[in-house]
């Protein structure tokens, strides 16, 4: 028996001070998350992998045209071809890294603006608040489908000018979450107390506010990026979208709708609609549960009520 | 004068000014439209003279101003224009008035929005307040999580499940909703049972969901907690405590759910090659013609400003507390 084995008070206590890591806090949560997140997060790292590394993963060219249209399922083409004889399997995964990438980049856009603007209105309040804020009203006054509809009339669709319509509208309702979560904490006396030191509106929103309305904004994305995967969705099923040949589960969906007349004869014809739409519905339940949980974790609403 | 109809009147005028930026946004679509779209509407072809003349009757060669005070009185007195289609280069106009051509794909949309919204409203505050009420039981956690699922499904995959279930392998539903002004009633709600039920399947999610977090979250306040404190029924606390303060925000969730529904018609209107205002405009965008998607979008707008509208004066009619903002 050495001296390291006796009781020591003090050695007792700092072991049970010392935090917890990051990494073992999130293991800790993820150990008691409910089934339904830990399915949803299993299926978004299946789609971000299959979206990062789809030029391997596809047995085909993306656009890669075969002599028979529709052909039926087998070895070489696994679900079969389109109405112009594309493999099906190989745009369904050259899919993931478009639908998925662009949907990606609108939601970071429309954070970039809604989320800058509503801190900035938060924090400086008076006019600029009360300006931004009828702004938004009246843009919110217009439903975002039937905007995004009319701004495509005028700019055509390109990817481009998709990405910059519906980050824009939907900057909207992030502007409006930022501003409202924002104003409750710019009221603290540690605002104050950073703004009578003298800090820049930057250092405040960076250093004050964003921690401390991280949880709501997080839960926001997951809400908006489904929300704006599902709008890019529809707008490519009416055509509008992204066009071909860039492979998209929108058009998939749309180039392939009549196959669903062959369900009593073949039901594999029938799919071939079905699984892209599947597989946007996929994700869109994925991100869901795992926001639902996690909204459940922040929002201090648990289970005692 | 009450200060009850003081807020109301002033919401009523928040409102018109609303309609008036919007109206002025949806104006200003066609200032933005490339400079040579009378070329791509007239066709290559087209003459210096018919150019110009087809300038002059759009008016572009008045200053805007001038064209939106005459625009609004156009549209106020029911006329939204002529629609680009139909225009060729010889100058011949064989286009239609845009009146002619929404109205009766209007009252097709309302039919079907109608349809779909007299089902679900009744369904989806039942079980939205009962969810709330059993809050994280078996029941709550099943209706729950079923919407959670149909939420996220883009509705053109509930449209093409329901068409694959419903009209192909076990009934023989119409895949198709081709109505025209002739088809009988009858016939009409038999054509439009798969797209009202899609709709009502999306719908009833979204406000399932928003009136059980309306709910939880009333139940979740002091003044309730107080009540149960008290020792009073669960029914008084209900009908006396909970119910008053709950007509705003179920108000608010109808009349929210009614405006997504106007919307959301556009995607089922094309599943089912249904003849009303979403599909036209559809078609307007494809070809660009811009008067047409200009009413639509008028419409779709105008629609959702006054339903909000009428949920906001709802929400202030029936709860005092309203009266005094922070």
């Amino acid at each position: 028996m050495s001296e390291s084995n006796t009781y020591s008070a003090t050695a007792e206590v700092g072991q049970l001070r010392e935090r917890r890591s990051k990494w073992a806090t999130i293991k800790l949560e993820l150990s008691k998350a409910p089934i339904s997140a830990w399915f949803g997060l299993i299926v978004i790292g299946c789609y971000l992998f299959v979206a990062l590394f789809s030029p391997l993963l596809a047995p085909h060219g993306e656009a890669e045209i075969f002599k028979t249209p529709f052909a039926p399922w087998d070895s070489t083409h696994l679900l079969g071809t389109d109405q112009i004889g594309r493999d099906v399997f190989s745009r369904l995964i050259y899919g993931a890294t478009n639908t998925i990438g662009i949907a990606l980049a609108t939601t970071l856009l429309s954070f970039l603006i809604g989320g800058g603007l509503g801190l900035a209105a938060a924090i400086s309040g008076g006019w600029l608040d009360q300006l931004l804020s009828r702004f938004v009203d009246v843009l919110m006054a217009i439903p975002s489908l039937i905007f995004a509809l009319m701004l495509l009339t005028i700019f055509g669709s390109s990817i481009f000018s998709l990405i910059c319509i519906i980050a824009v509208l939907d900057s909207t309702r992030v502007f409006r979450l930022t501003r409202s979560v924002a104003v409750n904490v710019t009221v603290m006396d540690y605002v104050e107390a950073a703004k009578l030191r003298g800090e820049k509106l930057g250092w405040i929103m960076r250093r004050e506010i964003l921690p401390n309305i991280m949880p709501p904004l997080i839960a926001e994305f997951g809400l908006r990026f489904s929300f704006v995967f599902l709008t890019i969705a529809a707008l490519s099923f009416l055509g509008l979208g992204i066009q071909p040949p860039t492979a998209d589960w929108g058009s998939m969906v749309r180039d392939n709708a009549s196959m669903i007349q062959f369900a009593k004869y073949d039901i594999t014809a029938a799919m071939t609609p079905m699984i892209p739409a599947a597989a946007i519905a996929l994700l869109t339940v994925a991100v869901n549960f795992v926001v639902d949980w996690f909204l459940h974790k922040t929002s201090g609403l648990n289970d005692e009520h | 004068m009450h200060p009850i109809l003081g807020t109301v009147l002033q919401r009523i005028l928040l409102g018109i000014v609303t309609l008036f930026f919007v109206s002025l946004i949806i104006f200003s679509a066609i200032e933005f439209l490339p400079g040579d779209f009378t070329q791509a509407v007239l066709g290559q072809a087209a003459t210096e003279e018919t150019v110009a003349a087809f300038r002059r009757e759009l008016g572009l060669d008045q200053p805007a101003p001038v064209r939106y005070v005459e625009w609004v009185q156009a549209v106020l007195s029911g006329d939204l224009g002529t629609s680009f289609s139909g225009r060729n280069a010889s100058g011949i106009d064989r286009s239609r008035s845009v009146v002619d051509l929404i109205e009766p794909r209007l009252w097709n949309t309302l039919f079907l929005a109608f349809m779909a919204a007299i089902v679900a409203v009744p369904l989806a505050l039942f079980l939205g307040i009962t969810a709330a009420l059993y809050r994280n039981s078996i029941y709550d956690r099943v209706v729950n999580a079923s919407t959670l699922t149909t939420i996220s499904f883009p509705e053109f995959f509930v449209a093409y499940l329901l068409i694959l279930f419903m009209s192909q392998l076990w009934f023989d539903f119409p895949a198709i909703a081709n109505i025209n002004s002739d088809t009988p009633f009858w016939e009409r709600v038999y054509k439009c049972i798969l797209p009202a039920l899609t709709m009502t399947l999306v719908i009833v999610a979204h406000m399932m969901r928003m009136t059980r977090a309306a709910i939880i979250n009333l139940l979740a306040s002091p003044y309730i907690e107080m009540a149960r404190l008290k020792g009073i029924s669960k029914s008084q606390v209900i009908l006396r405590h909970a119910l008053p303060n709950a007509w705003a925000p179920i108000a608010t969730v109808i009349a929210f759910n009614l405006a997504y529904l106007v919307v959301g018609v556009v995607v089922v209107e094309v599943v089912f090659v249904y003849p009303g205002i979403g599909q036209l405009m559809v078609n307007s965008v494809t070809t660009r013609d811009i008067p047409v998607v200009q009413a639509c979008a008028l419409i779709f707008a105008a629609t959702y400003i006054v339903l909000n509208l009428i949920a906001d004066i709802i929400g202030i009619v029936t709860n005092p507390r309203l009266l005094h903002p922070r």
